[in-house]
């Protein structure tokens, strides 16, 4: 993937712009803002916006359906939401889920990379076939667990829990959820870590084979460094997605038994309730959040963020 | 919706230029050609199509209904609704609501006062209970549709004379467990509006207030606290089903019909299709009003049904309310009456000859219906639900006085629209 390739492109550019420039380059330079500029307006009118919005209104007690209450409340809506029982409950809820499904999705990701990236024979199958459950709509898959695990008529509740009823149950229901979403985005792990895969040079493993390292080391001391930062980059785009997820809970449970994730929620008081304030400061604390995340993968980590010019600071 | 694009221009331009004209673009569809079009959002009913094809045929071309399905869930009905209202959408005129939304959409603005003729024409022989659940503050908002309350279903084989009680519904239940009869007492006791309702019923039937009558205050009285009790001592009594925290209707419908059950609270649906379903059972299938809380105090049963109101965005309100009005006449209620087992609002249709064939249960509703329990009316009642079917949610859980208290002050929060919505 480009994103781990860094080109160096970017550095030159870095690099010419530190001398001196000169009158030319000067007006090539406003001609690139120039033509930047109305792709950057239309991401401040559908980004920044909509994001600013939301603060203003976490600001505010708006309930559409008392709209002569509505009036500025400064930060107490934060206060309500985060002396909340029901917001922790789906806050650890979501950081469970998210770690727990991205640290199997990481394993399973990396065996089916390598079978990938190793298949001699159809190839082009191996990795269709492997990519099919990251092709399915979310919430048709959704559907298909739920019914799966539906007592009498589905062939996984009747063959592991007959005469139950798993969605009914706080951690059936949780293992269920976690279950389908590995299912469903295992592949789009393997895909990047395939890519990092492809960095790693064939002589290199065969000059550790000379040494005498076995497959174990090889991959351990050879592949994983070299594929560090690709692997921190799949984590990272793994663990923002799973830090909102919402389909898959939404269909197999809504919420019920205390599954409810940050991001339903947030549905249920924005949509159902209608109560924009707290909606929107729950949606707020959900961007911080995954803000947070991201600046703990770049800064400490040292991931690559798609777009910077090297792989992070290390 | 889409203007012919004028050609030459460059793309850019045009997309900035859609963005901010988007609004102005969408009014270019609309056509002014042939009868205003009524649409009508309600919620998929099999037969209901005959009845808007019946009152387009009456409006002559004064106005033609379209009949739109919402979605099968009341949650997803709605949601939609809510979400096209707040974006005050002029395509919806008129909408079937559920009976406990009333209070939202009239203080949010969203429907139309009845007044003068209509509203005379809208209370015209309606039974109170269905009535009352047509207005909020005093003032009328929608029309009734249909209404509907649950009854006891009990197997007149295994049980003489239905109780009075629940303590001795479960008592009966329990004797026929020793003799290792089908004793099981069926209601809906999910995580959801089913178990409100069964709630209610209870605390209505205790002489107990869940939230105070203008809607402002949660009470949960001493009647809530012995209705929580009752509630408990059901759960724990050992004649439940395995299933009861997963049953909604239909899952209770289908176990009585299995045989797994001497009791089902259930909609009147059931009798039809048990007698579809299982003839054997059906046999022996009887009904009764709901038991009580209190000796000599029979049970009060909550209403439940849908009414017809008419958006305040619409652009056509006198064809919409005098569409609303045609849908739900008594004639077009015996239809859905016979054909949808909805029962009627108006009380002269329960006295023609086809309700008593297809409703042989009807005096038992119509009792019911005389002194039916509402559910807490406020604009709120969504919040109200979510909270009530959480802390009861597993009723074998309830701790009477602590869940009382939890209710106190998570209802008021609920109320004032204050709190988290678990």
């Amino acid at each position: 993937m480009s994103i781990v390739r860094t080109p160096s492109a970017a550095e030159e550019a870095r690099g010419r712009t530190g001398r001196k420039p000169s009158a030319g380059k000067r007006a090539e330079r406003r001609l690139a803002w120039l033509l930047c500029a109305p792709a950057a307006l239309v991401m401040v009118a559908v980004t920044g916006y909509p994001i600013a919005y939301s603060v203003w209104l976490s600001l505010q007690r708006y309930d559409l359906r008392f709209p002569a209450q509505r009036e500025f409340v400064g930060l107490q809506n934060y206060v309500i939401v985060l002396s909340n029982q029901y917001w922790w409950q789906a806050f650890w809820v979501t950081v469970g889920l998210t770690v727990v499904t991205v640290a199997v999705e990481l394993v399973l990701g990396m065996a089916l990379a390598m079978i990938m990236h190793r298949a001699l024979v159809g190839r082009g199958l191996v990795r269709t076939v492997t990519l099919v459950p990251y092709g399915i709509v979310t919430v048709v898959a959704a559907f298909s667990w739920r019914f799966a695990w539906s007592p009498n008529t589905g062939y996984l509740a009747e063959t592991f829990a007959q005469g139950e009823a798993p969605l009914t149950d706080r951690f059936a229901s949780l293992a269920i959820i976690a279950l389908a979403e590995v299912w469903k985005t295992t592949p789009f792990m393997a895909l990047l870590l395939m890519a990092g895969l492809a960095l790693v040079p064939d002589e290199l493993l065969r000059a550790a084979a000379m040494d005498g390292a076995n497959a174990w080391q090889r991959f351990t001391k050879v592949m994983i460094p070299v594929m560090k930062p690709a692997i921190l980059v799949a984590l990272l785009f793994r663990t923002l997605d799973a830090f909102r997820i919402f389909d898959n809970i939404f269909v197999l449970t809504g919420g019920a038994q205390g599954t409810s994730s940050v991001s339903i929620l947030t549905y249920n008081n924005l949509i159902r309730g209608l109560n924009l304030g707290i909606g929107a400061t729950m949606s707020v604390l959900i961007f911080l959040a995954v803000a947070v995340i991201a600046f703990v993968f770049i800064k400490v980590f040292g991931t690559a963020a798609p777009g910077s010019d090297r792989e992070g600071r290390r | 919706m889409e203007c012919p694009a004028r050609r030459g221009r460059r793309r850019g331009a045009l997309l900035g230029v859609a963005l901010l004209a988007a609004p102005a673009l969408a009014a270019c569809g609309a056509q002014d050609s042939g009868p205003p079009t009524i649409n009508l959002y309600h919620a998929p009913e099999q037969n209901l199509q005959t009845v808007v094809d019946d009152c387009n045929r009456e409006a002559a071309g004064r106005y033609r209904i379209v009949y739109h399905k919402l979605p099968r869930d009341a949650d997803g009905q709605r949601e939609q609704l809510v979400r096209r209202l707040a974006a005050r959408d002029t395509e919806l005129d008129v909408l079937g609501l559920d009976t406990t939304w009333t209070a939202e959409f009239a203080e949010a603005g969203w429907i139309r006062e009845w007044t003068g003729e209509t509203k005379a024409a809208a209370a015209r022989d309606v039974l109170p209970g269905p009535l009352e659940s047509a207005r909020w503050h005093g003032k009328v908002y929608a029309v009734t549709k249909n209404t509907n309350v649950q009854l006891l279903w009990y197997r007149s084989d295994l049980v003489d004379q239905p109780p009075r009680t629940w303590s001795e519904m479960i008592q009966v239940a329990q004797r026929l467990a020793e003799q290792g009869k089908p004793s099981a007492i069926l209601i809906t006791g999910a995580q959801y509006e089913g178990l409100v309702v069964n709630y209610n019923n209870l605390v209505a039937s205790a002489g107990g207030r869940i939230v105070s009558e203008d809607g402002t205050r949660a009470v949960v009285d001493d009647g809530a606290v012995r209705a929580l009790r009752v509630l408990k001592d059901f759960a724990t009594s050992g004649v439940t089903n395995p299933a009861l925290e997963n049953h909604k209707e239909d899952g209770v419908r289908l176990a009585f019909q299995a045989g797994d059950g001497a009791f089902q609270i259930n909609w009147p649906f059931v009798h039809p299709a048990t007698k579809a379903g299982n003839p054997d059972v059906f046999r022996n299938m009887k009904w009764a009003r709901l038991p009580g809380v209190d000796p000599g105090q029979p049970g009060r049963a909550t209403i439940g049904g849908a009414n017809y109101a008419i958006s305040s965005y619409s652009r056509h309100p006198g064809e919409a309310f005098e569409a609303a009005l045609c849908l739900r006449n008594p004639e077009h209620q015996k239809f859905s009456a016979v054909k949808d087992g909805v029962p009627p609002t108006i009380e002269s249709v329960y006295d023609e000859p086809e309700i008593a064939e297809a409703y042989p249960m009807k005096e038992t509703i119509r009792e019911e219906l005389k002194d039916a329990a509402l559910r807490p009316v406020t604009p709120a009642y969504q919040n109200v639900s979510t909270v009530l079917s959480t802390l009861l949610s597993p009723p074998s859980a309830i701790d009477p006085e602590r869940t009382a208290a939890r209710m106190r002050t998570e209802l008021q929060d609920a109320l004032e629209s204050k709190g988290v919505l678990p």
